[in-house]
């Protein structure tokens, strides 16, 4: 008991001591930051003061621009994110469970995959002009390949004995079979990609907004056409926060859907 | 309960059959064990008996279909081959679906079938959580379960430690006294074949054939030293 106390102690100790360090390590940055910008070792001008960003939040704020951008970009997100997965997801099931179907696209993929979702954006514009649409749109592209392909290997490697298993005991129809051994059994595979997804989507996404559809990428681009780029900074930080927000509650849900793991 | 005529199996691509010309029957709750070397093809023929794959030639036939809300075979694995994520009471009730088998029926099966292997308290956790003796244990239940009238095993207490192994011999040896179906049991232990067994048969060759097919000459129940079994046994070994 008197050492499961200490071990606890020494635990707990240990994380105090990363949080500390951690933080230490967050102050340095931002003296290095700070040095940066005293004795201007970037470009005059395009560096902003550190300690200007809580006011550029606090500006951004109270002119209304930061919530709108945030809603306008989470609805990009929601969308190209949401399409993306199901799409993503679907096709490589399919793709690992059917033969005809992975004979059949295997050659389109490999032409389409090493295509980056952003030189899709030319067609985004054609298509739906700058709207929410044609930034969701390009969003999805990366998002789709990243679900497929982990689904698709998931898929691959559940261990074909549970299969036998399956039609040993009345499971071996495809609905059975799918739901009983084969989504479970690559439940993690495709739940890691699903999550690398959730980060992917915000990588894509604020590069299709630089080209004008609302959000937090036009924003950045706005400010920073004015030299504004403390508020660019704030968008920046705006991503990062919704970001680990996000990819907390999709690891949650990870962990709850994973608890039979040891 | 079960005939085998004939069989043979040759996999795939392969050149010679693995087995050919097999002919044994198991008869209404007899237990057979069938001993063999390693690779000779004793799964090969419990998949075969199980229709897990289809035979080359020859058949298996049970002459009774199956009753309502249960199935004619199960198979108990060598590695368990519990889901890892399903909870035990899950695992233990996999093979229930499409019986057509009311909810209560199902849980009450289960229950059954927990409390013959003595794990009651069990249902709740998941598969990496117990032992590999109850692992085993777990995958019994699971082909009992079903109520099957011939029970397959291959090879079941290979993985565990000699203790473990004779304890859950013993109890699978009560757990058939009361349900009384048939099994065909698969090892390569000759002492496990002739404790357990009504009659041993034994496969060998290549292609392998069934060289040795004789009734255990021991009452039940049976003690492990029994002169008996162990003159039984030596002969048995004479054939592998
Ligand atoms: N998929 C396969 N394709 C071709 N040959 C196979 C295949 N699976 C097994 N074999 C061969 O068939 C033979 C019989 O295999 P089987 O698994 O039935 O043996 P076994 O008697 O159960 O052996 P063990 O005691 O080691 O479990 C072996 O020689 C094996 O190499
Ligand atoms: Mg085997």
């Amino acid at each position: 008991m008197a050492s499961g106390g200490n071990s606890g102690d020494a635990r707990g100790s240990r994380a105090l001591l990363r949080i500390g360090l951690g933080a230490l390590g967050v102050a340095a940055f931002v003296a290095l930051w700070d040095a940066a910008y005293v004795f201007n070792w970037a470009p005059r001008g395009t560096l902003p003061d550190p300690f200007a960003v809580p006011g550029a939040l606090l500006a951004e704020w109270r002119n209304d621009r930061l919530l709108p951008a945030v809603g306008s970009s989470l609805v990009h997100y929601v969308w190209g994110l949401g399409v993306g997965t199901v799409l993503g997801f679907g096709v490589g099931l399919l793709s690992a469970t059917s033969r005809v179907f992975d004979d059949a696209h295997y050659m389109l993929a490999r032409i389409l995959r090493p295509i980056p979702p952003l030189a899709w954006v030319v067609f985004a514009i054609a298509w739906f002009q700058v709207s929410h649409a044609g930034a969701a749109f390009v969003i999805s592209i990366g998002v789709f390949w990243v679900n497929y392909f982990a689904t698709a290997a998931g898929v691959r490697d559940v261990d074909p004995r549970y299969y036998e298993l399956a039609r040993a005991f009345g499971h071996g129809g495809f609905i059975k079979r799918v739901g009983s051994v084969t989504l479970p059994g690559a439940a993690p595979g495709i739940l890691s990609g699903m999550r690398t997804g959730v980060g992917q989507a915000w990588m894509t996404l604020i590069a299709a907004e630089l080209l004008g559809v609302p959000g937090m990428g036009q924003e950045m681009n706005a400010a920073a056409g004015v030299g504004a780029y403390d508020a660019v900074v704030v968008y920046m930080l705006a991503i990062s926060l919704i970001y680990t927000l996000s990819d907390g509650v999709f690891a949650l849900i990870e962990k709850r859907l994973l608890r039979w793991r040891p | 309960m079960l005939e085998v005529r004939d069989l043979a199996y040759r996999f795939p691509g392969a050149e010679a059959p693995v087995f050919e010309g097999l002919d044994f029957t198991i008869g209404a709750g007899e237990f057979v064990a069938l001993v063999g070397g390693s690779g000779v093809g004793k799964s090969t023929v419990l998949r075969n008996v199980a229709g897990l794959i289809r035979p080359s030639s020859g058949k298996t036939a049970s002459p009774q279909a199956a009753e309502r809300g249960t199935r004619d075979t199960a198979f108990v694995f060598q590695d368990t081959r519990l889901l890892p994520w399903r909870r035990i009471r899950a695992n233990v009730g996999y093979g229930l679906a499409g019986l057509g088998l009311s909810r209560s029926d199902k849980r009450a099966r289960i229950d059954e079938v927990l409390t013959l292997i003595g794990m009651r308290d069990f249902g709740p956790r998941w598969p990496h959580a117990v032992s590999g003796g109850q692992a085993q244990r777990v995958g019994l239940a699971r082909a009992l379960a079903v109520h099957p009238r011939l029970l397959l095993m291959d090879e079941p207490f290979s993985a565990v430690d000699a203790l473990t192994r004779q304890r859950l011999q013993d109890e699978l040896l009560d757990i058939w006294r009361r349900l009384r179906m048939a099994v065909l049991f698969v090892t390569h232990d000759i002492a496990e074949a002739v404790y357990l067994a009504d009659r041993v048969c034994v496969l060998r060759g290549a292609p392998a054939g069934i060289v040795f097919d004789e009734a255990v000459p021991a009452a039940r129940p049976r003690r492990r030293n029994d002169p008996d079994l162990q003159a039984f046994a030596a002969r048995v070994a004479d054939h592998l």
